[in-house]
């Protein structure tokens, strides 16, 4: 897997230990998932398995309901029918232990710093922890000389990294990234891949949304393929981008409008 | 004419002078109307902050009635406390009609609904867009109640000013629940009323100066603060 630009200098950090010990939470499962709102059904009975340490790319085109299959799995709505159930031996612990990146990060009006301790002290860790764990985060990164710079002022693809390293910072087994790299330049997509590539050195499991077929063609082991809310293909990346099995799927590679 | 004019210059050399009745009145007012903005503020803005992100059966009621008291006139805060505090009312055992506590119980429920519906506004902006980050971080809605309360500290400061200035401008509520005693009980605006009905117009200018140039000079304060702070902190 090539990154778009050369190694930075924190990619040669130690690799955090794996899992941190804990017993895992994963695989999720979606059985028969929906969700609809006023009488529409914008996820369509959606069965996936999400196993350890793959990351996965949902592709499909606008409205195939990407970024609501994040959202149920997350945790953030509740599916309308079916059922979500983290299946591994750590599940039942309460902790928090999937996070998730948006496409246009939340920066509270605090400083860099502040927003990771912030995140931190939310999760229950003592103020000492709290301060170590960011700045162990800011400096995995690279990011240490923005720590006292008010987030909301820093530019957008700063607000990303920064959002990448507050959800390190929680140390989430899986991580649910949906269109991170959307809103930004070039340059900006690269340190977001290379970060997710160390998240990925690091067992995190992944799973992803993005409309940059590139992107997904660097980073996915497995795709997912979406359209009308219903899942398509679910299938390895090589495989997927080679040889498509459904007709949508080949449209949607070539470029092709769906609807 | 003539008159007014020497009432004007006889205010000034009060105020110049430092007065001590002058004086005594002007620090029972900050004292009383800075305790209720502190207490209302203490009350005001958790409440505002739950109203904005709390949904339960009867919150537009809430919410319109909140509104709705912003307009209490002073003098039905005034009875309403009165009615509590007097001698045969609920709360009259306590014997603190005509005192200051009674005042400060006043003013702070008199500006109470002002201080929840502006914090209620601010908060539900800030609550669209940060539900679904804090969400995710694991906070639970009541956790978001701090959160949002900090990030929203220079908007919040506009809504504390409002219940000051409401606190400090009013003279019928401390009218009716001080007694506007000499040396006790007698606020900025209660003696500008009294001495201007008696014709000391002096003391009431004096007074009258004194009160606008200090609601001038905490706006001043807070807005310097407000931009000094929110630059540090954007």
């Amino acid at each position: 897997m090539q990154s778009l630009t050369a190694p930075a200098e924190w990619l040669s950090a130690q690799p955090r230990e794996a899992m941190h010990g804990e017993p895992s939470i994963l695989p999720l499962v979606l059985q028969n998932v929906s969700y609809a709102i006023r009488g529409k059904t914008l996820v369509d009975g959606l069965s996936i398995e999400f196993t350890q340490g793959r990351r996965t790319i949902i592709l499909g085109p606008n409205g195939a309901g990407k970024s609501l299959t994040l959202r149920l799995c997350h945790g953030l709505i509740e599916p309308t029918a079916g059922k979500i159930s983290w299946q591994g031996p750590g599940a039942p612990l309460p902790r928090l232990r999937h996070a998730m990146v948006f496409q246009r990060p939340v920066m509270l009006r605090r400083s860099a710093l502040a927003n990771l301790t912030h995140a931190l002290a939310v999760q229950g860790h003592k103020r000492r922890e709290r301060r170590e764990r960011a700045w162990e985060a800011l400096e995995r990164f690279g990011l240490q000389g923005l720590a006292d710079r008010p987030a909301r002022v820093l530019s957008g693809g700063e607000q990303q990294r920064l959002a990448m390293a507050r959800a390190w910072s929680l140390r989430p087994e899986m991580l649910f990234l949906d269109e991170p790299s959307a809103a930004l330049d070039p340059g900006a997509t690269g340190a977001i891949e290379e970060m997710i590539q160390a998240f990925h050195d690091e067992g995190l499991t992944i799973v992803m949304t993005t409309h940059n077929l590139g992107q997904a063609r660097r980073l996915a082991d497995d795709v997912i393929f979406l359209h009308h809310g219903r899942l398509v293909e679910h299938t390895p990346a090589e495989e997927f981008f080679t040889q498509p099995r459904s007709q949508a799927a080949a449209a949607f590679l070539k470029g092709e409008l769906l609807w | 004419m003539m008159g007014q004019e020497n009432a004007f210059t006889a205010a000034i050399r009060l105020i110049a002078e430092l007065d001590p009745t002058l004086v005594e009145i002007v620090l029972l007012s900050l004292r009383v109307s800075l305790t209720a903005v502190l207490l209302a503020a203490l009350l005001g803005l958790p409440l505002g902050t739950a109203l904005a992100i709390y949904r339960f059966p009867g919150r537009g009621g809430v919410i319109v009635t909140c509104n709705a008291l912003m307009g209490l006139p002073p003098v039905v805060a005034g009875l309403v406390v009165y009615l509590l505090l007097s001698r045969s009312g609920p709360l009259g055992p306590l014997g603190i009609l005509f005192t200051p506590t009674a005042m400060v119980i006043a003013q702070t429920l008199l500006i109470l609904p002002i201080i929840i519906s502006l914090t209620r506004q601010v908060m539900e902006d800030l609550w669209v867009e940060y539900q679904e980050q804090l969400r995710s971080l694991g906070s639970s809605t009541a956790r978001a109640i701090p959160t949002l309360l900090w990030d929203g500290r220079f908007s919040l400061i506009t809504s504390i000013l409002a219940g000051f200035g409401r606190a400090s401008a009013e003279v019928g509520a401390v009218m009716i629940v001080g007694g506007n005693i000499a040396g006790y009980t007698r606020t900025m605006t209660t003696a500008i009323a009294l001495e201007t009905a008696r014709g000391d117009l002096a003391l009431a200018l004096g007074l009258g100066i004194l009160l606008i140039a200090l609601t001038l000079a905490l706006n001043a304060i807070a807005y310097g603060t407000g931009r000094m702070a929110q630059r540090a902190a954007a």
